[in-house]
C-alpha cells in the first residue's frame, strides 16, 4: 500500500442508510484499522442506483470503482480480495461511471449528487459549484430572468409552469420585501428526487435560491422540507450555515451588495401543504388551508409580499442555466419540455432508482430497458405517473413518450417524475378506493367537493365492490368525480379522481362486484350504507 | 387554565418566547415544544396564545390541523408505517397487519408497555426500497416481518 490514504465511499443518503449504510461504513472502518490499512471513508450521497445500495466506491487512480450492494458480513472478504486496489470480487460492478443505468443518463441537475462529500463547500467547488452564482453577480436582474425564461424550465413540482414567468412576475412587482420559496414538501409517493438534492447536493439548492433572490430583489429565502425528512432538514441546515459562513448568503454575498438569507422551515406532516398556497399558509404560522387566487403568489404572497416559490428541483436546475447558458439547457429535450427529467423509479421494479435524462424517453423503455420488469418477476399490469393524484397507466399505454404534452394527451401526467409500478397481483379497485381514502385524510376542508367528496368517494366505491346497486352506483360515483374535478379549489381535490377515472376507464375488473354472487350484498357495512 | 405541572409551562413559555420574533413563529414553536416534551400539552395552547398574541382557538387549530403533533404523550419510540402507493405494491398492507398484531396496536396507540407508538404515514421518500417504515428518525427499507421483528425486539 502507498503512503496515502485510499478513498472509500459509503453513502450517507435515507435510503442508503436504511440499508445499512452506516453499518458497512464503520464494518470498513473496524476491518481497516484492524489491518492497519490507512484509508480515508468519505460519506458521499447517492448515485441513485438504489437496488446497489449500499454501493461502496473506492478511487484507484482518479477512478471510482463501484462494489454492491454490500453488507457488513461482505466487508472482511472484500479487504481480502484487496478492494482497495480495484480487484475483482463477486461484488464488483467495475467504473461506477461506466454502469449502464448511470451512463446513459444524462445528468445534469443531479451532476454531483453522490459523487461529492454533500456539506463540503470544496468539493461543490471543485466539481462545478457556484460557477453559476458568479455569472449571475454579474448580471441585471433582467438578464438572469431572461437566461431562466430562455433556457425553456417548467417547474418540476407537478404543474409544469414557465418558471421564467413566475420569476418575471416576481421581478416586476415592486415591494419592499420580496421572498423566495422553496417547496420541498416532497409528498407523492414514489418521488425522492427532492431529497437526495437536498440530501446528496444541499448546495446546488442554496445556490439556485441566491440567483432567484439576486434575479428578483428578494432579500429572503426559505427551504419548507417536509418532516418526514429529518435527514434532508439536519444536511440543509448545516449547509446553509456553511455556505454563510463562507460569504455565499447573508449579506454583501462574495463581497458584492447582494444580500440573501436563507432558512429552514419544518413542515408538519400536512400532504396539503405541498400545494403552494397552503405552503405559505403554513410558513406564516397558520393552518395549511388553500388560498383563493387572484392574487397570484408573485404578487401577494408569503406575508403579502412578491414570492418566488418553486420546486427543489427547479431551483437546483438553475445553477447550471446560468453557468452553461440557456441555450446549452434548452437543446436538451422535446417539444416545449425541454431540459432534463428527473425520473423516480420506484415500487414493484427491480432496479429502482433515479435516472436524469431529456424527456421523451418511452414509459416502456423506463420500465424494462432501466428498471428490468417487476421486483417480482411478475408481469407489470399498471404504472402510476405524476404521484397519488395522477392516472394508473395501463400496458396498452407504455409506448407513450414520457413529457408533458404526451402524457396529457393520454389522461396521465409527468408531475414530479415519479413512477409506482405495480405488478399483476395488483387489487385496482382497492388502489381507486385508496386514492379517496388519502384524499379524505388529507384535505385541508375549505372546498366541498374534496372535503366531502372524498369521503363519499371511498362509501361509494365500498358499494360497488360490495354489490350494492351496482351500476346506479358507477355512474354516482362517476358523477362524484365530475363534481370534484370542476368543483375543488386545489389540484387535490381536483385530482384525486383522476386515478379513479383511469381505474374506471383501464381496469374495469376493479370497480365490479367483487362480492361472492353479484347482485347481493353480502357485507353488512354496505347494506347499512346502502340503506 | 391551571395547570398542574408549572415547571412544563415555563419550559413550554421559554420555547415560546425564544422564537416569539421570527416571522410565522408558531410552527418552528409548537416542533421545539414537541421535540422537547415529546407532545404539545393541552396547557401549552394557552400559553403560546399568550406569547403570540393570537387566540387559544387558532393555535389549537394549528396543532390539530398537522398530522405530526400530538397532544397526548407518545411511547418511547414512534414506528411510522408508510401506507402511501410505492409501498403498497410492494406487500406494505400485509406488513400493516402484522405490525398491528405485533406490537398489538391500531394506528395513533401506544402499546400498553409504552415502548411503542404506531403511526401511518404517506411516503418516506424511501419508494425504490418499498416497503419502508421509519422508528423515530431511522428510516428501513424492504421491511419484512423478520425486520420488524429485530427492530421492535
Amino acid at each position: 500500500m502507498s503512503t496515502t490514504s485510499v478513498k472509500v465511499f459509503v453513502p450517507s443518503d435515507t435510503t442508503a442508510r436504511s440499508l445499512g449504510a452506516d453499518q458497512v461504513a464503520a464494518a470498513v472502518a473496524a476491518e481497516a484499522n484492524k489491518r492497519g490499512v490507512s484509508i480515508e471513508i468519505v460519506r458521499n450521497g447517492s448515485r441513485g442506483l438504489y437496488w446497489l445500495e449500499p454501493l461502496l466506491e473506492v478511487e484507484v487512480d482518479g477512478v471510482r470503482h463501484a462494489y454492491g450492494p454490500v453488507t457488513p458480513a461482505d466487508v472482511p472478504d472484500l479487504f481480502a480480495a484487496t478492494f482497495l486496489e480495484a480487484a475483482p470480487h463477486r461484488l464488483a460492478l467495475g467504473p461506477t461511471e461506466k454502469i449502464e443505468y448511470l451512463a446513459k443518463q444524462t445528468r445534469l441537475t443531479f451532476a454531483r449528487v453522490g459523487l461529492i462529500d454533500p456539506v463540503s463547500l470544496d468539493d461543490y467547488r471543485a466539481h462545478g459549484g457556484y460557477r453559476g452564482l458568479a455569472n449571475a453577480l454579474k448580471m441585471s436582474g433582467e438578464q438572469i430572468v431572461q437566461a431562466v425564461l430562455d433556457s425553456g424550465l417548467r417547474g418540476r413540482g407537478g404543474a409544469a409552469f414557465p418558471t421564467g414567468i413566475k420569476w418575471k412576475t416576481v421581478l416586476g412587482a415592486p415591494a419592499d420585501q420580496k421572498y423566495v420559496v422553496c417547496n420541498a414538501d416532497e409528498g407523492d409517493s414514489g418521488t425522492f428526487a427532492d431529497r437526495m438534492v437536498m440530501e446528496s447536493d444541499p448546495y446546488v439548492l442554496i445556490e439556485g435560491m441566491t440567483i432567484a433572490g439576486l434575479a428578483v430583489g428578494a432579500t429572503r429565502g426559505y427551504v419548507y422540507i417536509r418532516c418526514e425528512y429529518p435527514q434532508a432538514i439536519r444536511t440543509m441546515r448545516e449547509a446553509i450555515e456553511r455556505a454563510k459562513a463562507a460569504g455565499f448568503l447573508g449579506d454583501g454575498i462574495q463581497g458584492g451588495k447582494g444580500s440573501f438569507h436563507l432558512e429552514v422551515r419544518e413542515a408538519a406532516g400536512a400532504y396539503i401543504c405541498g400545494e403552494e398556497t397552503s405552503l405559505l399558509e403554513s410558513l406564516e404560522g397558520k393552518r395549511g388551508m388553500v388560498r383563493y387566487r387572484p392574487p397570484l403568489p408573485a404578487i401577494k404572497g408569503l406575508f403579502g409580499k412578491p414570492s418566488i416559490i418553486n420546486n427543489v428541483i427547479s431551483l437546483a436546475s438553475v445553477p447550471i442555466i446560468l453557468d452553461k447558458g440557456a441555450e446549452f439547457y434548452k437543446n436538451y429535450g422535446l417539444g416545449r419540455s425541454r431540459g432534463t427529467l428527473t425520473i423516480q423509479l420506484a415500487g414493484n421494479i427491480k432496479r429502482g432508482g433515479l435516472i436524469e435524462i431529456p424527456f421523451g424517453i418511452p414509459l416502456r423503455d423506463i420500465l424494462y430497458a432501466y428498471g428490468g420488469g417487476s421486483a417480482t418477476g411478475r408481469p407489470i399490469a399498471a404504472v402510476q405517473a405524476g404521484g397519488p393524484l395522477g392516472a394508473y397507466v395501463h400496458p396498452t399505454q407504455f409506448d407513450t413518450p414520457f413529457d408533458y404534452e404526451q402524457f396529457a394527451a393520454v389522461g396521465a401526467m409527468v408531475g414530479h417524475g415519479g413512477l409506482v409500478v405495480f405488478d399483476d397481483t395488483v387489487d385496482m379497485g382497492e388502489m381507486a378506493r385508496f386514492a379517496m381514502e388519502f384524499c379524505a385524510i388529507e384535505s385541508c376542508g375549505k372546498c366541498t367537493p374534496c372535503r366531502i367528496g372524498a369521503v363519499r368517494g371511498v362509501e361509494v366505491i365500498d358499494r360497488i365492490r360490495s354489490g350494492v346497486n351496482e351500476s346506479s352506483n358507477l355512474a354516482l360515483l362517476k358523477e362524484l368525480c365530475e363534481t370534484m374535478v370542476s368543483g375543488s379549489l386545489c389540484a387535490l381535490g381536483g385530482m384525486a379522481p383522476f386515478p379513479v377515472l383511469s381505474v374506471l376507464k383501464h381496469f374495469p375488473e376493479g370497480l365490479k362486484s367483487q362480492a361472492p354472487s353479484a347482485g347481493k350484498a353480502t357485507d353488512r357495512r354496505a347494506t347499512e350504507q346502502a340503506l | 387554565m391551571k395547570s398542574a405541572e408549572p415547571q412544563q409551562d415555563a419550559k413550554v413559555r421559554r420555547l415560546a418566547e425564544a422564537k416569539a420574533a421570527e416571522p410565522g413563529a408558531l410552527l418552528p414553536i409548537l416542533h421545539s415544544i414537541q421535540d422537547e416534551l415529546g407532545y404539545v400539552p393541552e396547557t401549552a395552547v394557552g400559553i403560546v396564545a399568550e406569547v403570540l398574541n393570537l387566540s387559544r382557538a387558532e393555535v389549537h387549530g394549528v396543532v390539530t390541523f398537522y398530522h405530526f403533533f400530538r397532544t397526548h404523550p407518545a411511547g418511547k419510540h414512534t414506528l411510522y408505517l408508510c401506507r402511501a402507493e410505492a409501498c403498497q405494491s410492494m406487500g406494505s398492507r400485509q406488513l400493516e397487519q402484522y405490525v398491528r398484531e405485533k406490537l398489538g396496536v391500531d394506528f395513533h396507540e401506544t402499546t400498553a408497555d409504552g415502548r411503542f407508538s404506531l403511526e401511518p404515514v404517506y411516503c418516506l421518500g424511501n419508494c425504490a426500497c418499498s416497503p419502508a417504515v421509519m422508528v423515530d428518525e431511522t428510516v428501513y427499507g424492504r421491511v419484512t416481518p423478520e425486520r420488524i421483528d429485530e427492530i421492535v425486539g
